[in-house]
C-alpha cells in the first residue's frame, strides 16, 4: 500500500547539508498498522510527510496504493491526497471554525454535496464518539477530544491510508491509550492502513503489527513488532525496548549484592511465548542443589504473545550451577551473564 | 464660540466620508499586498524571490515617507485620479497611500501569526493554495486581522486630522482653524472631545468583533 524505495532527503543547511533520510526502503502492506520509532531527529517527520509529498525526497520513489506520486502534476496530487488522511501530534485544527465545519472542511475542499457532507460528518462524529460537540469549538474540547476531531477530520474523505504524526505524544497515558483503541477501530473496522511515527514504545506495543526502527535517517531494524522487540539487534532499539521493559538491576538490590564476597553467578533469563508459562526455576531448584535468588523481574505482551525477563543469581556447587545452565539452554530458553550493572 | 452646531456635524461628517472612503480602499489594496507578501516569501503557497523583494521594499518606501510630505508629493498623481488638490476627495488619496502599505504590513503580521501547521494539515488534505488562503489562513487570521484593521483606522483618524492642511476638512481642519489659529479653545477642547470619543469607540467595536470571532 505504501512502497518507500531508496528515499532519501537532503535538508541545504546554512553550513552542512542534513541527510533526514538516507536511502530509505520500506514496504506497508494492505491492512496494516506499521509503527516507526526513533528518538527525535531520527528523520520520523521527514519519513512521514514524504508519504503525501508535505515533503518531497531528495532522491528515489514513494508508492502509494500503487501510484508513483513524484510522478503526478499537482491536481492529480491533489486527488491522491484524497486517499490519504493524515492526523498530527498537535492535532492542526481550525479554532475559528466548529468541531463540524473541521471534519468537514477535506469534503468541502473537494467540493462535496450538502446533504452528503452532513451526513458525512454526523457518521464520523458518531464513530468517534462527540456527536454532542458539533457546534463546540476546537478550544473548548480537551486533548483527546481534539485527536478524535482530527481523527474523523483526517477519514473525512475515506481514505485508504492513515498517516499517524506523533498522534498520541501530546496526550496523557489514559487518553493516549484509548486514542490508540480508536486507530485500531479505525483500522479493523474501515480496513484503513494505518502508518504511524512516534517515539513512544507504547504506542507500539499497543497497536501495530510491524515496526521499523529508524536511526539518524536510517532504518536500522523492521520486521514484526514481535520479532524486533523480543530480539533486538541494535541499541536503539534494545534502548526503546527497554523503555517498556526494564531489564536491567534495581541500584538497591544491586548494592546489596556488592556486600556478598562469593562468587556471583548472575544472570538474565528471557522467556518468550509458552515458555513464560513454564516453572523453570523451581524445577531448577528442586532438580540441581543450587538456589536461586530472583533479583528483578517482569513480563510484558507484544502482539498478544508474553514475554518474561527475570534476572537471578544462582549459588551453590560450580558444577551444579552449570549442570543446571545446560538444561536452560535444553530448554531453549534465552539466557545471559549479567557481569555489571550496565545499562 | 467661533463655530456653530452645523460647522461642527459637517467637520464630523467629512472625517467619517475620509476615513470611511480611504479605509475601505485602503483595506483592498493592504489585503491583495498583505497576501503577496505572504505567500511569495520562501517556501509558502507561491514563492517567488523577485515578487517578494520588490513588495517589500516598496511597501517600505512608502511607509518611511511622512504622511504630511506624502500629501504634498503625491498631489500631481491626486489632480489625475479625482481632478482636484484641495478638498476631502483631495485628501482621501494621500490617505490611501499612506493607509494601504501600513493595512499589507497588519495583515502580513496577522497572516504569518497563523499555526503553519494549519496549513500543513490543509495541504494534507489536498486544498488548492487559494483554498488554504480562503478557507484556512484568512479565517484563522481574521480575529488578529480585526485588531490590526482597527489600528489602521485609528490611524486614518490621525491623518484625517493633517488632511486639514490640503483643505480636506474634517475635525482637524476645525481644530487647527478655529481652535489653533484663531485661539478658539473651546472648539479645540470640542473637536480633540469627539475625535476621542470616535477613537475609544471604533477601538471598542474592534476589540468586541475580534473577540466574536476568536473562539479560543
Amino acid at each position: 500500500m505504501i512502497t518507500f524505495d531508496h528515499v532519501t532527503k537532503v535538508y541545504e543547511g546554512k553550513d552542512l547539508p542534513v541527510k533526514a533520510l538516507d536511502d530509505v526502503d520500506l514496504q506497508v502492506e494492505e491492512g496494516e498498522i506499521y509503527g516507526v520509532i526513533g528518538f527525535s531527529g531520527a528523520g520520523k517527520s521527514s519519513l512521514i510527510r514524504c508519504v503525501n509529498l508535505l515533503e518531497r525526497p531528495t532522491s528515489g520513489k514513494v508508492m502509494v496504493d500503487g501510484n508513483d506520486l513524484l510522478s503526478l502534476s499537482a491536481k492529480e496530487l491533489r486527488d491522491a491526497k484524497r486517499d490519504i488522511g493524515m492526523i498530527f501530534q498537535h492535532f492542526n485544527l481550525l479554532n475559528s471554525k466548529t468541531v463540524y465545519t473541521n471534519v468537514a472542511m477535506p469534503l468541502l475542499v473537494a467540493k462535496g454535496a450538502k446533504e452528503e457532507v452532513k451526513k458525512r460528518v454526523m457518521d464520523l462524529l458518531t464513530f468517534v464518539g462527540l456527536e454532542d460537540k458539533a457546534n463546540s469549538y476546537p478550544e473548548q474540547l480537551s486533548g483527546g477530544q481534539k485527536q478524535r476531531v482530527g481523527i474523523a477530520r483526517a477519514l473525512a474523505t475515506k481514505p485508504k491510508v492513515l498517516l499517524c504524526d506523533e498522534a498520541t505524544s501530546a496526550l496523557d497515558p489514559e487518553t493516549t491509550k484509548a486514542i490508540l483503541q480508536l486507530l485500531k477501530q479505525v483500522n479493523q473496522e474501515y480496513g484503513v492502513t494505518i502508518l504511524m511515527i512516534t517515539h513512544e514504545m507504547n504506542a507500539i506495543r499497543e497497536i501495530c503489527d510491524k515496526v521499523a526502527v529508524l536511526d539518524k535517517g536510517k532504518i536500522v531494524e523492521a520486521g514484526s513488532v514481535f520479532d524486533v522487540f523480543s530480539k533486538p539487534k541494535t541499541a536503539v532499539t534494545a534502548k526503546f525496548v527497554r523503555s517498556v521493559m526494564h531489564d536491567t538491576i534495581p541500584d538497591s538490590v544491586y548494592s546489596l549484592l556488592n556486600n556478598q564476597t562469593a562468587c556471583r553467578h548472575i544472570y538474565r533469563i528471557v522467556f518468550v511465548g509458552n515458555s513464560a508459562g513454564k516453572p523453570l526455576l523451581s524445577q531448577i531448584a528442586k532438580t540441581y542443589a543450587v538456589n536461586v535468588n530472583i533479583l528483578f523481574g517482569n513480563i510484558t505482551e507484544l502482539q498478544g504473545v508474553p514475554l518474561g525477563n527475570l534476572i537471578v543469581q544462582f549459588s551453590g556447587d560450580e558444577k551444579e550451577i552449570k549442570r543446571a545452565m545446560m538444561y536452560i539452554h535444553q530448554q531453549k530458553i534465552t539466557v545471559k551473564e549479567v557481569l555489571a550493572n550496565v545499562s | 464660540m467661533l463655530v456653530d452646531q452645523q460647522q461642527i456635524v459637517q467637520a464630523l461628517w467629512e472625517t467619517i466620508v475620509m476615513v470611511g472612503v480611504s479605509l475601505l480602499f485602503s483595506f483592498l489594496i493592504g489585503l491583495v499586498l498583505g497576501v503577496l507578501l505572504v505567500v511569495t516569501r520562501k517556501g509558502h503557497l507561491w514563492e517567488n524571490k523577485v515578487v517578494f523583494t520588490i513588495l517589500n521594499a516598496g511597501i517600505n518606501i512608502f511607509r518611511s515617507i511622512p504622511f504630511i510630505i506624502l500629501m504634498v508629493a503625491v498631489i500631481p498623481f491626486t489632480r489625475l485620479v479625482v481632478g482636484t488638490s484641495i478638498g476631502t476627495a483631495a485628501a482621501i488619496v494621500p490617505m490611501i497611500l499612506f493607509a494601504g502599505p501600513y493595512i499589507a504590513r497588519l495583515i502580513e503580521n496577522s497572516l504569518l501569526e497563523v499555526d503553519p501547521g494549519v496549513m500543513e494539515a490543509a495541504q494534507a488534505m489536498g486544498a488548492t493554495p487559494w483554498q488554504i488562503m480562503i478557507r484556512f489562513l484568512l479565517p484563522e487570521a481574521l480575529s488578529s486581522l480585526l485588531l490590526g484593521i482597527t489600528i489602521a483606522t485609528i490611524g486614518l483618524v490621525g491623518a484625517s486630522a493633517m488632511a486639514g492642511a490640503v483643505g480636506g476638512g474634517g475635525l482637524g481642519d476645525l481644530a487647527i482653524t478655529y481652535g489653533y489659529q484663531r485661539f478658539d479653545t473651546v472648539v479645540m477642547f470640542l473637536t480633540v472631545g469627539i475625535l476621542i470619543i470616535m477613537v475609544q469607540g471604533l477601538q471598542s467595536i474592534g476589540n468586541y468583533l475580534s473577540k466574536r470571532v476568536r473562539r479560543r
